[in-house]
């Protein structure tokens, strides 16, 4: 069956085709310098809100073999200020506060004390390198234990001695791979990665690895995220 | 629902050679001042336009930010020592620096996402998916299409809205379309979503893939712009206004 219009009924039916593509000029709100930031700041937080819902404590990082571990000469390290923060490791400890019962100062034979884990696990970093380390050192979790952390608290933070910060969710600070590391490579932290002690979390992107920790605080609230992300990185970026 | 009061309908029977039901949807529009009279078609379904304008701008996007992303690391192999591939001019890449071109990437892969999601609902559920999904009888057809365009061989009768290697076109172009969220996820969750990443070969293979998935995308879009100049303005209009105006294959 075919219809026969006129010119002009065709051309205002067109039109209404056409008109109804104007919701799509709403993207254009992109292109608006002042909309610009707060709009990629809220779709930056949707995607940090669907991480969240992906995340599973019980999801394990893949671990590797000993033959498939990157060299430690060949584990690129990214500084961000200063290439040495001179922590003397003689005198060094771990400044512990916030929603725990035994705040205070706490040695590397303190954290050494509790068990050790070993893993090999994928490091990835946000510029889109990876390199595979052996990693050592005590549960994250193990030692929010020991220090009668509120582990319904929703946030732990670290301060380094290079002046980088960082904060993890709770969740991911319980996940059963989140170290405190002291090793890697069944070595003592090299200068280089963190020494005396840095944070080894698998299930999140490189930039929340911070090393040369001196202090951790268990808080509900946060003033910052940490360095990158008060830049304009994820919050949360889990793998 | 054309407000018909005054125009004459007439029923014209079109002798229909295949499945060419768009045939039968053909609409004679009349010019009171000239007389003369043209065919039009309704192509394109409202969802299907809002979705190729959709998809055009979010993956402008997500290509310009990736291009940026992939600036941060321009190689697919070892950090140390680094060899970087051929990197382009910061002037063809979205978002200034890393973490802008995440910021771009991580919000419009939502639109790309849920465009793609509503754009095959739409194709399944009403049935317009034949309309471009190449099936094993399109195959043959491809070669003489090839032929026509590059060896100016004869033009093929064509009997649908689109020919075979439209139809193969478009159908690669929506795998592609899929494959681009799926090793998208590999990289953005690869312990989350372990078992994606390892059919791809983990984390290091699938960033490779998303990056291959990118240019074949950009393949389609280079040959689908060529196909547009070539079509001239009324093929153009028809994916604003749904309408083709004397579409070639009414006049075969």
């Amino acid at each position: 069956m075919s219809l026969q219009l006129e010119n002009h009924k065709f051309k205002s039916a067109t039109r209404r085709e056409l008109l109804k593509l104007t919701p799509l000029i709403a993207l254009g709100a992109f292109a608006v310098p002042k909309l610009q930031e707060p709009l990629l700041k809220s779709g930056l937080g949707f995607s940090d809100w669907i991480s969240k819902g992906l995340f599973r404590r019980h999801h394990m990082a893949t671990t590797f073999n000993d033959n498939q571990l990157t060299p430690l000469d060949k584990f690129y390290v990214n500084t961000y200020d200063v290439d040495d923060p001179e922590v003397d490791l003689e005198h060094w400890t771990l400044k512990v506060g916030g929603a725990v019962q035994r705040a205070g100062d706490y040695t590397l034979a303190n954290i050494q004390a509790l068990p050790k884990f070993r893993q090999n696990t994928r490091h990835v970093c946000v510029e889109g390198w990876d390199a595979i380390g052996r990693y050592g050192g005590t549960r994250l979790s193990d030692f929010l234990h020991m220090v009668g952390a509120d582990t319904s608290a929703r946030f732990i933070t670290v301060r380094c001695a290079d002046d980088y910060y960082e904060s993890l969710d709770m969740a991911t600070a319980l996940h059963p791979q989140s170290l405190l590391c002291y090793e890697m490579y069944d070595q003592p932290l090299t200068r280089e990665h963190g020494a005396p002690l840095r944070l080894s979390i698998p299930t999140k992107i490189g930039y929340k690895q911070a090393k040369y920790l001196t202090s951790l605080n268990v808080t509900n609230i946060l003033k910052h995220v940490g360095y990158w992300e008060d830049q304009g990185y994820s919050d949360y970026y889990s793998l | 629902m054309w407000g018909i009061g005054k125009t004459k309908v007439i029923q014209i029977i079109i002798r229909c050679s295949c499945e060419g039901s768009l045939k039968e949807q053909a609409v004679l529009i009349e010019n009171r001042k000239t007389g003369k009279t043209t065919a039009a078609v309704y192509e394109h379904p409202y969802i299907v336009r809002l979705c190729h304008w959709l998809n055009t701008i979010s993956l402008f996007v997500m290509i310009g930010s990736g291009l940026q992303i992939f600036r941060a690391f321009p190689s697919f192999g070892a950090k140390i020592p680094e060899s970087d591939l051929i990197n382009w001019p910061k002037s063809l890449a979205l978002g200034g620096w890393l973490g802008g071109a995440l910021q771009w990437h991580l919000t419009f892969m939502w639109i790309y996402l849920g465009t793609g999601l509503l754009y095959l609902g739409y194709q399944i559920f009403s049935g317009n998916y034949r309309q471009i999904l190449f099936t094993w009888k399109d195959v043959s057809g491809v070669w003489p299409m090839v032929r026509h365009y590059f060896f100016f061989g004869p033009k093929p009768v064509q009997h649908g809205a689109y020919n075979p290697l439209q139809k193969q076109a478009y159908t690669v172009a929506i795998i592609l379309g899929v494959l681009s969220v799926l090793t998208g996820f590999a990289v953005w969750k690869p312990i989350q979503f372990s078992w994606l990443a390892w059919m791809m070969g983990g984390f290091h293979w699938a960033r490779l893939w998303h990056f291959l998935t990118m240019w074949g995308i950009l393949a389609f879009v280079a040959g689908h712009l060529i196909m547009v100049v070539l079509h001239g303005w009324q093929n153009f209009a028809s994916m604003f206004t749904g309408w083709k105006k004397d579409p070639d294959y009414l006049s075969e």
